[in-house]
């Protein structure tokens, strides 16, 4: 047998780049396979049981062995057995699966965070320190990173096989998914989720650095503005600061620590003010009315864009006192005390 | 006679043999009799012809997408045709061929004549359905040649309603109408097999075949009206935008997920469960002995038929659902696959002791049950919640629903298409071709879809049209296995058109079978009995049979 050199070493290459079975390069990798290895095992010990089965009583009872059959009704016995082992095995992948899955959405506390904004067809990253990024994602070794996630049209699906972690991005509500890089290196990130014409091209890359790179990294691609600056510069742009104010008398709840909060809705009950809330409340504010305050808040649908509420969020995240607040107020304000032209005087 | 030690096919002499003067085909003549017929049977056969049809035209676009992924660059077509190839494959093979196949063909043949009636209850209604789903499919394939529809077979919003340029609308409608002839088939086989059973055939005399096809029924006629709606609701959301599904007018888009895999999913037991009746009926009688736990086996159909609505959102445990849901729908899950296991092991035990031959419909039932239990065991892996997250939207879920939609049911079909062709048409296929074919689809399937669990674990995104190169070797594995695959299909295509004509004459039980089907001649009398038949033995009742043969050689000779 002459096999082609060439073909040789490809195959060689193939395998030793480990093309059967994806690298494991997050703390989650190695929970995912075990797994997998386990339902790989009863999916070959099943089929070796049913093939068994099948070609045992094919060979030993065919026809030229034993001309006539013997008629047998059934057997409880044997039910209740294939009944009760194959639902205890799936309940075991049940349990099993249902702690992957707990572990894999619920995000440590000390979690980074970073903002992924899907669109037709590329992936935006958003860092709170300002970095921004298309169709790439660095991340530190050794740091839990959240990714919050929105899409701006239709259902993405945010994948990177080698962490084993996915979730789906959607168009008006945030999803998040976290992960602890453990080796360095770059991996495929996917959108699995039909997107239209260039779903198969959008595609990224995580680049993994170790903590020192990374911050190398931070601070050499950083845009001059973090999140929640902008968010503050929009903030007092678009005059959210006229109303929420932090002066008793304005019309607005204060918004200084309101996120983590318990807040009581003039519709009864209570919700927790997380990133989703307030989102939610910048656009829908009719809908999300503290108790005591009039229902005068304008909708924002339309009029910002999905980064644009990521910069408006961390502010409001990070928005501790209300005295930079009425600062730029009062400067604001004090603008329009200036001279003015005069008013036509209507006839 | 001519029966060897290893086989028990039966035939009448052929040097005097003839196919009976009258029978179903030659009752009466020209194209009009068959498209205002109201016979099951021929209703049955125009099925067949456009089922058919509609395999191969997804057939091709398969082979299309195939062939593109052979490199990792889009090479072959541009993206959007890709896009369209593989929604058309979707929406082709899952609505108008896997949902209707045995059902449709098989079941519409057969059930009457298994309970003993003349015909099903509502004979013009099974023609409107047969006309629906030719409407149906005729607007699909407008769909098809006005340009193509790229949402993929899943229609998902607000992708479908807002964003794509294509013929969502014809498609959507094309869709719609197949739904209420699917219904209408449902509606049928339900009322007659409640009403219309003969003297003494009582539920638990009932061939496995009409008992999965009574639960196949059921769920088309509960699921495919919530299909309806929510392709209406499509529809108007992209005419007139009516904002049930669009965030940007306070809709949800999850809302759509819901209400779509709320018919989707027990569709896929629609698919399945006629196709396990055709396995009972052949393992029982090619190793002659009665279905082992007939009655476990009746009560699995009926148990995935419930179980199977209340699993949907296991198709939706990444898409943000509350935690504690997706721990009811998985274990859930978990619960629908054991009636899967109780059939697979009642069948391998219904070989026990029997005395087994090989004609072809037995290697395709031996087929189903080894690729039915890769596919049903790899669906735990996507029942399992944790698991779920990685594996799905892969080519590991791709690989899954073949496995169970072409592995299982596609053999089951062709099993059942070739177990029953000598009824059907009153001539035999040619037995070691349709052996070769089976072993050749078997291996073909094997070489394409093997290679796909891998490539899902690897992370390979489905629907992709280009792919990183490091997963081109098993992606030509894969079109290299569809290609045998494809003469494995070709192969029945072309000898049972032969047969047609140069099939050696069947007789009415070239199987020694004992369903109701067998004891009249082939192929049978439009009114199916000329006397209605009075039923006092059980299904698979062999000493039954061996008596009534014995009996009849004596009146005769």
């Amino acid at each position: 047998m002459h096999i082609s050199p060439v073909l040789w070493q490809f195959l060689v290459k193939w395998l030793t780049n480990s093309a059967l079975f994806p690298r494991e390069a997050s703390t989650i990798a190695p929970y995912a396979d075990a797994l997998y290895f386990f339902l790989l095992l009863i999916t070959i010990v099943g089929l070796v049981l049913v093939g068994g089965l099948v070609f045992g009583f094919a060979i030993r009872y065919r026809k030229d062995r034993n001309p006539v059959a013997t008629q047998v009704e059934g057997s409880t016995l044997l039910e209740a057995t294939w009944t009760i082992i194959p639902l205890a095995l799936f309940l075991i992948v049940f349990v099993w699966g249902a702690l992957l899955y707990f572990r894999i959405y619920n995000p440590p506390t000390n979690a980074m965070n970073i903002y992924v904004v899907g669109k037709q067809w590329m992936w935006k990253a958003e860092h709170p320190g300002g970095q921004h990024e298309i169709n790439n994602l660095h991340v530190p070794t050794g740091q839990p990173v959240q990714l919050t996630m929105i899409s701006q049209d239709v259902f993405h699906s945010f994948s990177i096989p080698d962490f084993r972690v996915k979730r789906e991005v959607i168009p008006g509500r945030y999803s998040t998914v976290w992960f602890e890089a453990t080796t360095p290196g770059t991996y495929h990130i996917f959108c699995t989720q039909y997107c239209g014409t260039k779903h198969s091209g959008m595609i990224g890359e995580v680049t993994v650095l170790t903590p020192e790179d990374y911050k190398k990294w931070t601070e050499g691609s950083t845009s001059g503005m973090s999140l929640a600056q902008n968010g503050e510069r929009l903030f007092a742009s678009m005059g959210c600061n006229a109303c929420h104010s932090g002066n008793a008398a304005s019309r607005g709840p204060s918004l200084a620590g309101v996120y983590g909060s318990k807040l009581r809705l003039a519709s009864g009950g209570e919700v927790l003010v997380n990133e989703a809330y307030l989102r939610d409340a910048i656009l829908n504010p009719s809908q999300h009315v503290t108790v005591g305050y009039a229902p005068i808040m304008p909708t924002y649908q339309g009029q910002i864009s999905e980064e644009g509420l990521i910069d408006l969020v961390e502010y409001l995240k990070a928005l501790k006192t209300n005295y930079r607040v009425q600062q730029t107020l009062t400067t604001s304000e004090s603008n329009q005390a200036a001279p003015m032209t005069p008013e036509v005087v209507k006839p | 006679m001519s029966t060897t030690s290893s086989t028990i096919v039966n035939l009448p002499d052929q040097r005097t043999a003839t196919l009976p003067k009258k029978n179903y085909i030659n009752a009466e003549d020209g194209m009009l009799s068959w498209l205002l017929t109201g016979d099951h049977k021929r209703i049955a056969m125009l099925y067949l012809v456009s089922i058919t049809f509609f395999f191969f035209i997804g057939s091709v676009f398969a082979s299309l997408i195939r062939l593109e992924l052979l490199t990792p660059q889009p090479d072959l077509v541009a993206s959007d045709t890709y896009n369209k190839l593989f929604s058309m494959h979707g929406i082709v093979m899952v609505f108008l061929f896997l949902v209707p196949s045995v059902p449709a063909t098989l079941g519409n043949f057969l059930i009457p004549i298994m309970i003993g009636a003349k015909d099903l209850a509502f004979p013009k209604i099974n023609l409107l359905s047969w006309y629906l789903y030719m409407i149906g499919g005729i607007f699909t394939l407008a769909a098809l040649v006005l340009g193509g529809v790229d949402t993929g077979w899943t229609f998902t919003t607000p992708l479908s309603t807002h964003y794509l340029n294509t013929h969502v609308v014809t498609a959507g409608l094309g869709v719609f109408i197949i739904g209420f002839s699917s219904i209408f088939t449902g509606l049928n086989f339900i009322v007659t097999i409640h009403r219309m059973r003969a003297p003494g055939m009582t539920w638990f005399r009932m061939p496995l075949f009409v008992w999965s096809n009574y639960a196949a029924s059921i769920l088309m006629v509960l699921g495919t009206p919530v299909l309806a709606i929510t392709l209406v609701l499509v529809v108007l959301e992209r005419t007139i935008h009516i904002g049930v599904f669009d965030p940007q007018l306070g809709g949800d888009p999850l809302l759509f997920q819901h209400l779509f895999w709320f018919y989707s999913h027990p569709a896929v037991y629609i698919m399945i469960l006629p196709g396990m009746g055709v396995i009972s009926e052949v393992i029982s009688t090619f190793s002659r002995k009665r279905v082992f736990g007939y009655t476990a086996v009746a009560f699995s159909s009926v148990a995935i038929a419930v179980f199977g609505f209340f699993v949907w959102e296991h198709h939706m445990f990444i898409m943000g659902v509350s935690n504690y849901s997706a721990l009811v729908f998985s274990l859930l899950t978990m619960l629908v696959a054991v009636p899967s296991a109780i059939k697979v092991f009642n069948w391998a035990f219904t070989l026990q002791k029997g005395s087994i031959t090989f004609e072809t419909p037995m290697l395709y039932a031996f087929a189903f049950i080894g690729l039915f239990t890769i596919g049903g065991l790899t669906g735990v892996f996507l029942g399992s919640l944790g698991m779920d997250i990685h594996l799905t939207e892969t080519y590991f879920i791709v690989a899954h629903f073949h496995y169970v939609m072409v592995g299982g049911m596609l053999m089951a079909f062709l099993g059942g298409v070739h177990f029953w062709w000598p009824k059907m048409t009153g001539r035999m296929y040619p037995e070691s071709l349709s052996k070769l074919s089976a072993v050749t689809s078997f291996i073909g399937f094997n070489l394409t879809f093997m290679p796909q669990f891998i490539l899902g674990y690897l992370g390979m995104p489905r629907r992709y049209h280009a792919y990183p190169a490091e997963y081109q070797v098993l992606n030509v594995l894969s079109t290299a296995g569809a290609t045998v695959l494809g003469i494995g299909f070709l192969l029945p295509l072309i000898y049972l058109a032969w047969s047609l004509k140069y099939g050696a004459i069947a007789g009415n039980n070239p199987w020694q079978a004992t369903g109701l089907e067998w004891q009249i001649q082939s192929p049978p009398l439009t009114e199916n009995f000329i006397e209605t038949p009075i039923v006092d033995y059980e299904a698979y009742d062999y000493e039954w049979l061996a008596h009534k043969t014995e009996q009849e050689v004596t009146t005769v000779g």
